[in-house]
Formats: structure tokens, C-alpha cells, sequence
């Protein structure tokens, strides 16, 4: 975060909306740039004061998950402009990967988790090499069909992933770290330690935005042609970007699978691609914090609808087109926009 | 597999699962041309459609059980569906213009939540029955075997259907402006056409052979709310294998379509789903903008 | 079952903040206690087996309030915690650990498709909680899934497929082909007749896999027609069973063919109509049993009395049933501690709606009668009059796999 760029707390989807593009917003944006360097203190902070706010734990701990799931979404369609419908393919790869790792290696968790990232890493460099040649609205249909070539294939090799019946027995009760041990029963212990997991990713993820490349990736998100012609590698940064972002779902993956125990089949399903887009929008595309706001707000929704009435569907429905129409830039982007306008 | 594949397959049977593929390909045809147009001309990326034909559906079976006339059916679900696709299109969609593609995305996806959820309201989450009419029931003989008549009459059916289309689009004044609109929406209005009312006829004309596809799959398969969800997933491949916004092209790739489906349920049945997804795979690799896309369409 | 696990809660100085943390959670768990008998039960409440969740959840309405009239337990009152999973396995789990969790309950019941059950049943056993599941799989029967908690309320694929395949392969022949949806549950089925087949000498002239939630089945039948078999068995559920029975009918397979469905769902029936004429099936329960049962009858009629004349589907009564098994095993106990329950539902000797049944000791299956059903659209008592009962194979060890075979040890 030492890396001076111009993305303010949320890197906005437009550049009008960044306050440096607005007149006037030398001092005002003082409060924002402060808030910006700090970024990941203040999600943090936030995070850990989460689930007791949240109606139950393990559902704090699945919005955890689904937050790293929509900040790794969020680096190529927020901030390089690429928008996929193949990310379902990382978050399973992830959580596949650690939970056979567990299941039928023995491996240690947190050997797991690596494991898990590393499938997703590789199922990534395998797709993004594919789809990378196309763009738009094709390349969100490239990784929409090779995503579901890899759904039919964990789907076929039963004996590895249990098939439709998912797979089962990912029992972690305890982890044992050099020093200490958790009781991963305990879901406050559970929440924290996922946390913990998340809270590098964030870290890691802020860094990478700050550095050079990020500013680049931008670069390719404003101007495509524009960036090339300045001399970057564009397809190469691409396929980095998209690598990078598979590699953080494919993390959220891996930690869904310990916190759950299962792995449904579900989750390499394009719907949950589907759920990636609908999250990053709902909370504010190319923000920093967007992605976990989303995610929040799709499942706290979901959640207490559910227990209003059986016809939760139709208020999720209704609720998404109210967003569409009256806050396009997503709850997080537009908080972002009421505080420049207000003179923060 | 079974004792089937060895030595490969009886001639006749190849050819009836031909007209098999056919028969699928016509449904896949009707959803495809909808969603294509919709995406091709509007950029509007229309996760509703599976809806569309579902209440399509709906709309034709309640009918039928009140009038018992399937052809009454056949008139009033596409008009009732291309109905409500007039007032989405100028209610909803219209005020996204200009935003991208992704904004209609997800309106478009709350919407289909909320017409299942109604269709699940009114008519419950059982689903209805419903059979050919008596008129089309019964099986044909086509010299390869027997072939259900109704199947045929789908066939011929969509095959006028899209015939009109086509003259329609090629031969009226109105069909032109929606050429021209395709290619360049902007020279169109600098030619005082108001592209916006080509945008609305396009959407109501999609969701209309959404709703026509609907009643049409009923007596195949009976009804029920979740009836669309697959059916959009298998409208995407026709329309990106064909190429966004191409008519012929919509026709082509649901043909083909149909036609892999059918073979890969014959040669490899645990490959059907996986099949058509690859074939959507390798299309887009090796020819982006799909079969007949051109390049104008979406530039 | 009360409370956390205090024990090994948290070692080392790294996670003493956490406990800090941890502390008002541990203080609203403790005022929950003590309280009434809580039975979790995660069912589909939305999704393609709505209709089927909603019955389960009146009929498992029916146990709690006669268990509560009859005064409890010890001043007990037994309360039921509906949850939506939606019929997918993540949802389960989450809302599995929030029953355990947050809602403390004491037991858990439920669960629709066999993903959904074994994903209840990883996440309640790891915690100790038992779980009585109440639909159709053979995996949770199986050593690899089993928990000392795990029960089966359902019948399984196994038991039920083999019950049909005995009543129809000496009665209609045996040529025989199948048609299974391509996942684990339509596989168990097909296992379940190729091995009641055997004792027949049936004869496989096709066996062929259609993906789960296929729209069409058309590409698969004209090769099955052309083979003009005398069995087709249909080794589906739900949605997929009535649009391959009624294609199955459009390609006039009929005319040559029985089509068998191991399991044949009242609802599936109702939604199909008249293009289930003449299947034949299995089930766990219809409502005319009570032609000849008379608990059945009793079940019925509390059943229409609760619910403006309505009666009970096969998926229904397994609600009431799983929820009435787990409160007479607390009354037997004398107590909600999960050992002594474990222990008095091993014991029980049940007849609660369909006749005599008990759970098997080493996989806790319920071993219970499988009824054989035809469907019917004539000569129909009432628009509920959907089947008639054929066949009706009585509780007994010999239908179900072996412990043994299902890897557990003696």
C-alpha cells in the first residue's frame, strides 16, 4: 500500500466517479484516501466484529467464503474488465481439490488448503489459456461452456468426488498448528480461524492492487487498445489476472469445503458462477470491499426471506430488479458516491 | 456399454434418431431465435427466456383445459408472452440502455425469480399434466419405424414458424429497419427511425417464440415452474453456436443441436449434457462469433 | 447435545481472544437449555419437491402435537424447527449447523434427495447429533457414511427396487431393459433390480443411461422400442419418472413393454396423469393401506382431520414417521441424552402407520414392509384413488444388503 495509485477505496467501475476525476476534490477526498490506505484494517475490523451481528455463525462463516469468492471474481471483471461465467470451475477445483486431499490423502488442513488452491491454479491456467483469445460477451460464454466441461468431468469420476452425491467425510474437528490447537466444532473458533485465512488473502489482494500491475490491469479495463499501445503485454497480464483470480476462488473453495465438511456437486454448477456476478454487482463492481458487502446482502437476504415465507423467491426477484434500476453502481459503489458528493 | 454397440448400429435406427434430433432441434430452434435476436440486436443479455417459455407454457395448458382447443393454445401463448415482453422491455429494460450488458443481466435473472415464483403461486410447485391433443396423438410409420405423430407436427410446425419469420424479417419494410438496426444502430437513427421501437417490437417478438416454444414442449413433457431453467441454458448454446443475432444461424446450431444430443444419447449417453457444452467450447475457440455470426452484429 | 464441548475447547495462548469472544455465545447457549425437546428438520421447502417438503412438514406437525397432547416428556413439550435446504446439499449443511449450533436441537429429521441426506447426516454425525433420515438412499446405509448416530427411516433403493423387481420379472418376463438416470441414486436402483433379476434369470437387453433432469427422453427410446423388451425399468425420480413414463407412452412402448419405476411417488403420479396408467412401482406407503392396516387408518383419519380432508402422501407419512420414531425412543429412554436414545431406537418395536417395523442394529435401517402399486385412472375411489396396491413384500432382513456387505464390522 506504499505504491501511491489513484484508486481510491474502491477503484469505482468508472473513472467519473473517482474523485480525482471531479472538481474540486484536492482536500475533500482526504477522508477517502485515509480510509483507502487502510483498507484492509478497516474490512478486517469489520470482519471480525461480523458474526455478532450476524443471525448464526456458520452463516457469518459462509459469507467469509462467498466474500473471497467474489473479491477473486472481482479482480477480473471489476478491475480488468473482463467479465466470466466460469468462476464456479475455481471455487469447486478449490474445494474439491482440499477436500479429496483430506478425504482421501490424509493430508493436514492446512496442507489442504494448499492443495485446493493449487487445482483451482492450474484448472485456471488451463481455461484462461482457452478463453483468453476471445472477448465481451464471448469470453463469458468461452468460460461459461469449458467451466461445465470440468462440472461433467468432477461430475463422471465418482470414486474421486462422490459424483452427484457430492463428496462427504471432510471432518476436520481440530487443527493442530506448531503451539496451539483449535477446536474447529467450536463455530466462533471456526469463524476466526477462516478469518484468519481470509484476512491474508485480503491483505495479499490489496498489495497486488496497489502494485504496478494493478495499475495496469486498469490500464486494460479503461482502454484495451490504449494499453497495448503503452507497451504492456495485454493477453499476458490477462491470463495473470485471470490465474490470480481462480487462484483466490479456488482458495474460498478450499475453505468452504473444511467449513461445510461436504462438497456438493452443486458447487462447480454455472449457477454459482451466476452467484459470483450477482454478488459483485449487488455490492459494488471494481470496489474493495464491494465484494464482501455483496456477498452479505445476497446471503442475509436469502437467509431471512427464507424464514419470512416459502415464496422467498419472488421478494430476491423483486429485490434485484429494485438494485438494477435505482442503485446501479451496487450498495457499496453508491455508499462510495453519496460520501464524494457529501464532500468526504 | 451394452451388447447394442457391438457392431455398431441398424441403419434405421441412425436415421429415426435423425428425426429424433430434428424433433428437439425444432424447440431449441424456436427458444434460440428469441434469445439471439435479443442479444444480437438489444446487447441485452435476456436471463428471463427460460421464464418466458414456461409461462408460455402455463398460459396455453390453463387455456386448454377452459376452451379444450390446442390451436387456441397455440395462438394465445405466444401473443399473452410477447405481451408481457412489450411491457418488460418498456417498463424494465428500457431505462438500462447505455449502461452494458450487465445491468440487464441482472434484472433480467430477478425477473425469471420472480415469474416462476408467481406461476408458482397461482399454480402451485406440483406442475400440470398434459398430453398431445387426441388430434396429434398416435404414432407414424416412416418406414424406419414409428415415429410419434405429434413429433412430426412439431417439425412441420416450427418449420412454417420460421419460414414466416424469415420472410418477414426479409421481406417488410419493418424486417429492414431491423437489418439495418443489427448492423448499426446508430445510422438507423440518424435516418429518423426511433431504434427504440425496433428494440421493443424485437424484445415482444422474442419472448413471443419463447412463449410459442413453451406451449409447444408441453405435451412432451407436462408442465412445471422449474420447466425453463434447463431450456436457458440450451437457448445460450444455440445462440453462440450460431452466431448472436443470425436467424439462419439460430436455425443451423439448433438443428445441430438437437442432432448431437440425439447421437451422443445413442453412442455415449453420459456424454449428452457434457456434449453440447463442448461443442459450444470448441465453436467459440475456433470461430468466436459463432457459426453465421457476423461481424457487425456485436462489434 | 447441551451446550459446547468445553473440553479441548481451545489450547494455547494464540486463541485465548476467541474464547474471550466466544464467552456470550457460550452464556445464550446456556439459557436455552432445559427447555423444550427440539427437532431440527431441513426439508425442500422450495425447489422441484416443494410439494413433497410441505407434506412432510404437516404430517410431521401430526407426531409433534400428539406427542405434546399426550403430555411430553416429563413436562417436555416437543417443538419442530423447519428449515428451507432447497433442496441443495451446501444449503443442508449450513442450515444442519445452524439446528446444531445456534437452535441447540436435540435431534434432526428430515431430508429429500440423497445428496441433501448425506450431507445432513456428515454434519450431524461429526457432531454427535442423531439424525433420522427420511429419503431413499443406499450409501447411507454403508459403513464409509455411517455415523453411531445416522438412522434411516425410508426405505432404500435397494429394498424397494427388489421388492418390485421379485413381483414383476416372474409375472411379465424377462427381457428386461433399463433406462437409469446416471448418478448414484438411479445406479443403486438398477443394482437393486439386476439382483432380484437374477433370481428370476432375467435377461438385460439394454441398459442405458440418461443424465439426471434430462427435458427429453426421446433420443433414448426408440432404440428401447425397436428392442420391444417386456420389462422397461425406470430408474429415475421425480421429475425425470414422469417425463421419461410420459415420452415412454408417446413412443407407444406400452403396447409391448411393462414400465416398471422402483420408486412411484403419489405426487409424481399426480403430476403425470393419466400417462401412468398401467406402471407399476414401488412405495413405502399409500393411503389405502388402510383398507387393511389399522394404524394406517388411524394415521389417515388424524391426517384428514388436521388438513380439510386431505390424506398423507408416501414422502408425508415418512415425516410423521421419522419425527414419532425419535419421541417414542425419548419416552422409552427416559431421557434426550443422545446414548440412551441411540440405544432405545435400536430397540424399538414400532407400529406406527404401515405395520410392524424396527431398525436393523448394525446400519440402523428401518426394516419394514415394501408395497408393490399399480397406477390406475379408472375405477377411482376418490381423485386420491391414484393406485392399487399389487403386492406387498413384509418386513424382513433377507431384502436388504448384508452388514457385511456393507462394511460393518461384528
Amino acid at each position: 500500500m506504499s505504491a501511491q495509485t489513484t484508486t481510491p477505496v474502491g477503484a469505482a467501475a468508472s473513472p467519473a466517479a473517482s474523485p480525482a476525476a471531479r472538481p474540486g476534490a484536492g482536500r475533500t477526498g482526504r477522508w477517502l484516501a485515509l480510509a483507502s490506505r487502510h483498507r484492509v484494517a478497516l474490512t478486517l475490523a469489520f470482519l471480525v466484529v461480523f458474526p455478532w451481528i450476524a443471525p448464526y455463525q456458520a452463516l457469518a462463516a459462509n459469507i467469509l467464503v462467498l466474500g473471497l469468492y467474489a473479491l477473486g471474481f472481482n479482480l477480473l471483471f471489476g478491475y480488468t474488465g473482463l467479465l466470466s461465467f466460469g468462476h464456479a470451475a475455481f471455487l469447486g477445483g478449490g474445494a474439491y481439490g482440499s477436500g479429496i486431499a483430506i478425504v482421501h490423502y490424509g493430508l493436514h488442513p492446512v496442507l489442504a488448503l494448499v492443495a485446493g488452491t493449487l487445482l483451482a491454479t492450474l484448472i485456471a491456467v488451463a481455461m484462461g489459456a482457452l478463453a483468453i483469445r476471445t472477448r465481451g460477451i464471448y469470453f463469458a460464454m468461452t468460460t461459461l461452456a469449458l467451466s461445465m466441461c470440468v462440472y461433467y468431468a468432477f461430475y463422471q469420476a465418482e470414486s474421486f468426488t462422490g459424483g452427484e452425491n457430492g463428496l462427504r467425510g471432510i471432518n476436520v474437528p481440530s487443527l493442530s498448528l506448531p503451539g496451539f490447537r483449535l477446536d474447529l466444532l467450536n463455530p466462533t473458533v471456526k469463524y476466526y480461524a477462516v478469518l484468519a485465512v481470509v484476512g491474508l488473502a485480503v491483505w495479499l489482494f490489496s498489495r497486488l492492487l496497489s502494485s504496478p500491475f494493478g495499475a495496469a490491469l486498469e490500464a486494460i479495463r479503461e482502454n484495451e487498445n490504449r494499453a497495448q499501445a503503452c507497451g504492456y503485454d495485454v493477453r499476458r497480464m490477462k491470463l495473470v489476472a485471470f490465474v490470480i483470480s481462480g487462484a483466490l476462488c479456488g482458495l474460498a473453495g478450499a475453505l468452504q469445503a473444511i467449513h461445510l465438511s461436504i462438497v456438493p456437486i452443486e458447487t462447480m454448477h454455472y449457477s454459482t458462477s451466476g452467484q459470483a456476478v450477482m454478488m459483485a454487482l449487488l455490492g459494488g463492481m471494481g470496489t474493495f470491499f464491494g465484494p464482501f458487502v455483496g456477498a452479505a446482502t445476497f446471503s442475509l437476504l436469502q437467509d431471512g426471506l427464507t424464514t419470512l415465507t416459502s415464496h422467498w423467491q419472488l421478494f430476491v426477484g423483486a429485490i434485484f430488479i429494485a438494485f438494477v434500476l435505482f442503485l446501479p453502481l451496487g450498495i457499496w459503489g453508491e455508499v462510495l458516491a453519496r460520501l464524494r458528493r457529501a464532500g468526504w | 456399454m451394452s451388447e447394442l454397440t457391438l457392431g455398431g448400429f441398424p441403419l434405421d435406427l441412425l436415421a429415426l434418431q435423425v428425426v429424433t434430433g430434428v424433433a428437439l432441434g425444432a424447440i431449441y430452434v424456436l427458444v434460440g431465435i428469441g434469445l439471439s435476436l435479443i442479444f444480437g440486436l438489444m446487447n441485452v443479455v435476456n436471463f428471463a427466456h427460460g421464464a418466458f417459455f414456461m409461462m408460455g407454457a402455463y398460459v396455453g395448458v390453463f387455456l386448454y383445459g377452459y376452451t379444450g382447443s390446442f390451436w387456441l393454445s397455440l395462438v394465445a401463448a405466444p401473443l399473452a408472452m410477447g405481451l408481457l415482453g412489450l411491457a418488460v422491455e418498456r417498463v424494465l429494460v428500457r431505462p438500462l440502455y447505455g449502461r452494458g450488458i450487465d445491468d440487464p443481466l441482472l434484472l433480467t435473472f430477478g425477473l425469471s425469480y420472480v415469474m416462476i415464483e408467481a406461476v408458482r403461486i397461482a399454480f402451485g410447485l406440483t406442475g400440470l399434466p398434459f398430453g398431445a391433443p387426441p388430434e396429434l396423438r398416435g404414432a407414424v410409420d416412416l418406414g424406419i419405424g414409428y415415429f410419434p405423430l405429434y413429433r412430426l407436427f412439431l417439425i412441420v410446425f416450427a418449420g412454417i414458424v420460421v419460414g414466416a419469420l424469415w420472410l418477414f424479417i426479409e421481406r417488410t419494410s419493418f424486417g429492414l429497419v431491423i437489418r439495418a438496426g443489427a448492423r448499426d444502430p446508430q445510422i438507423v437513427q440518424v435516418l429518423g427511425i426511433r431504434i427504440s421501437r425496433v428494440w421493443l417490437a424485437i424484445f415482444g417478438l422474442g419472448c413471443a417464440l419463447a412463449g410459442l416454444a413453451g406451449i409447444l414442449a408441453a405435451p412432451l413433457q407436462g408442465v412445471t415452474p422449474e420447466m425453463g431453467i434447463p431450456v436457458l441454458a440450451e437457448a445460450f448454446v444455440v445462440t453462440v453456436v450460431g452466431g448472436m443475432g443470425s436467424l439462419a444461424g439460430a436455425v443451423l446450431a439448433g438443428l445441430i443441436v438437437g442432432i448431437v444430443v440425439a447421437m451422443t444419447s445413442l453412442i455415449a449417453p453420459d456424454m449428452t449434457k457434457m456434449a453440447i457444452f463442448a461443442l459450444m467450447a470448441l465453436v467459440l475457440l475456433v470461430r468466436p462469433r459463432g457459426l453465421l455470426g457476423r461481424a457487425g452484429a456485436l462489434g | 447435545m447441551t451446550g459446547f464441548d468445553r473440553r479441548g475447547l481451545l489450547r494455547g495462548g494464540a486463541a485465548a481472544s476467541a474464547l474471550a469472544l466466544a464467552a456470550p455465545a457460550l452464556l445464550r447457549n446456556a439459557a436455552a437449555q432445559g427447555k423444550p425437546i427440539r427437532i431440527g428438520f431441513p426439508v425442500p421447502l422450495t425447489g422441484a419437491f416443494g410439494a413433497e417438503a410441505n407434506d412432510q412438514v404437516r404430517a410431521a406437525q401430526l407426531a409433534i402435537k400428539a406427542f405434546n397432547e399426550a403430555g411430553g416428556f416429563e413436562g417436555r413439550q416437543a417443538e419442530l424447527l423447519v428449515r428451507d435446504d432447497k433442496l441443495n446439499p451446501g444449503e443442508a449443511a449450513t442450515r444442519t449447523l445452524e439446528l446444531i449450533e445456534k437452535d441447540q436441537v436435540n435431534f434432526l429429521v428430515g431430508g429429500l434427495s440423497a445428496a441433501v441426506t448425506l450431507s445432513i447426516n456428515n454434519v450431524a454425525r461429526e457432531r454427535g447429533v442423531i439424525y433420522n433420515s427420511i429419503t431413499q438412499s443406499d450409501a447411507i446405509n454403508e459403513a464409509k457414511d455411517f455415523g453411531r448416530t445416522t438412522f434411516h427411516e425410508a426405505l432404500n433403493p435397494h429394498m424397494t427396487a427388489g421388492a418390485v423387481g421379485r413381483h414383476v420379472f416372474p409375472k411379465f418376463g424377462k427381457r428386461v431393459a433399463f433406462l437409469s438416470a446416471d448418478y448414484a441414486y438411479g445406479h443403486e436402483m438398477m443394482r437393486g433390480f439386476k439382483r432380484a433379476g437374477e433370481a428370476s434369470g432375467i435377461q438385460v437387453v439394454a441398459d442405458i443411461r440418461h443424465p439426471i433432469g434430462a427435458s427429453d427422453y426421446s433420443a433414448f427410446l426408440p432404440r428401447i422400442a425397436a428392442l420391444k423388451p417386456d420389462v422397461l425399468c425406470l430408474c429415475n425420480f421425480g421429475r425425470d419418472q414422469v417425463v421419461s413414463i410420459q415420452q415412454a407412452t408417446e413412443f407407444g412402448l406400452k403396447r409391448t413393454t411393462k414400465l416398471v419405476a422402483p420408486v412411484l411417488l403419489f405426487t409424481s403420479r399426480k403430476a403425470g396423469g393419466e400417462a401412468f396408467d398401467g406402471v407399476i412401482g414401488g412405495t413405502s406407503y399409500y393411503w389405502r393401506l388402510e383398507d387393511t392396516v389399522p394404524t394406517a387408518k388411524a394415521f389417515n383419519d388424524r391426517f384428514r382431520a388436521a388438513y380439510n380432508g386431505a390424506v398423507p402422501s408416501d414422502y408425508g407419512a415418512l415425516g410423521y414417521a421419522g419425527v414419532r420414531s425419535v419421541l417414542e425412543a425419548v419416552k422409552a429412554a427416559k431421557s434426550v441424552e443422545t446414548d440412551k436414545v441411540v440405544a432405545a431406537m435400536e430397540g424399538l418395536k414400532a407400529d406406527f402407520y404401515k405395520g410392524p417395523q424396527s431398525f436393523r442394529k448394525c446400519d440402523h435401517q428401518s426394516i419394514q414392509s415394501v408395497l408393490v402399486v399399480e397406477s390406475k385412472s379408472k375405477d377411482m375411489k376418490t381423485p386420491d384413488d391414484v393406485f392399487t396396491i399389487v403386492g406387498t413384500e413384509g418386513p424382513d432382513e433377507r431384502f436388504l444388503r448384508s452388514c457385511d456387505e456393507l462394511g460393518h464390522k461384528a
